[in-house]
């Protein structure tokens, strides 16, 4: 639990999301996207879930990320920027922000520090999610069937 | 590092999703805005199984990575619903996407 790690982690993740969020550049925005995503697994990987932190950067850094790039690639068009941006969307954004510091704040027993825990092994995940989590495992198996069968249909050329 | 600077981490993560997807008009933007907004929730169980009464059974973990698996879902079809549109419209900005019918 080291509070340096932490805090380098978190003005990096804030910083690449913020980009993310605001870039005018398509593919600049992506590339910080990803970038935030690898800030988030390392969130996991310093709070000692390793096995979800792997996860995040397979799925996001690996496969969505990639996935944002070539949707960019195929819609563009000859201006690729976004110059439209609504500064109403960032007056809510703060107001959401400072309801949820001030509840964040408000709130007793919140500045507890981690204690030290066993590290949770890819045998215990694999155990519990083929034991009591295997309907939701079940569930989760037949959505991304679903939606794999459904972006194909989406994106297929349509009948004239 | 307490429970709570995470928490305001994850909620500034939060709104920085929630600016994402308010603020731009371009479709995709709007989704990596929605992504944020998913991966701060998770961050949020994880952080409160980690600092939770130990030892816990790992529920927080075992909801991010169900929470991981459907954001992929989700992402797959909106990126395929942004390139069907495209196709249609021409047009990836949903000021543009008025019509129901097409």
């Amino acid at each position: 639990m080291n509070s340096a790690a932490f805090i380098v982690i978190a003005i990096l993740t804030l910083a690449a999301a913020l980009a993310a969020a605001t870039l005018r550049k398509l593919v600049h925005a992506a590339l910080c996207f990803a970038a935030a995503f690898v800030g988030v697994a390392a969130f996991y990987f310093l709070l000692g879930a390793e096995f979800v932190g792997l996860i995040q950067v397979f799925v996001y850094v690996g496969a969505v990320a990639v996935l944002i790039v070539f949707t960019i690639l195929l819609t563009r068009r000859e201006v690729e920027e976004d110059r439209a941006f609504h500064w109403s969307g960032a007056l809510v954004a703060l107001a959401v922000f400072a309801g949820l510091a001030w509840a964040i704040f408000k709130s007793a027993g919140l500045s507890v520090t981690a204690t030290a825990i066993p590290g949770l092994t890819v045998k215990q995940i694999g155990e519990m999610l083929m034991t009591d989590y295997i309907w939701p495992l079940q569930c989760i198996g037949l959505l991304l069937t679903a939606a794999l069968v459904g972006a194909l249909v989406l994106v297929m050329e349509e009948k004239r | 590092m307490t429970l709570q600077s995470l928490l305001i981490v994850s909620a500034a993560l939060f709104c920085i999703g929630l600016l994402a997807a308010l603020s731009r008009r371009h479709a995709i933007f709007i989704l990596i805005g929605i992504e944020m907004m998913l991966a701060a929730a998770g961050l949020n169980f994880i952080a409160f199984w980690r600092f939770g009464s130990q030892p816990a059974p790992p529920t927080g973990v075992m909801i991010t990575i169900f929470a991981i698996a459907i954001a992929a879902a989700e992402a797959a079809v909106g990126l395929a619903l942004v390139i069907a549109v495209y196709r249609h419209y021409r047009t990836t900005n949903v000021d543009q996407m008025n019509q129901l019918k097409g």
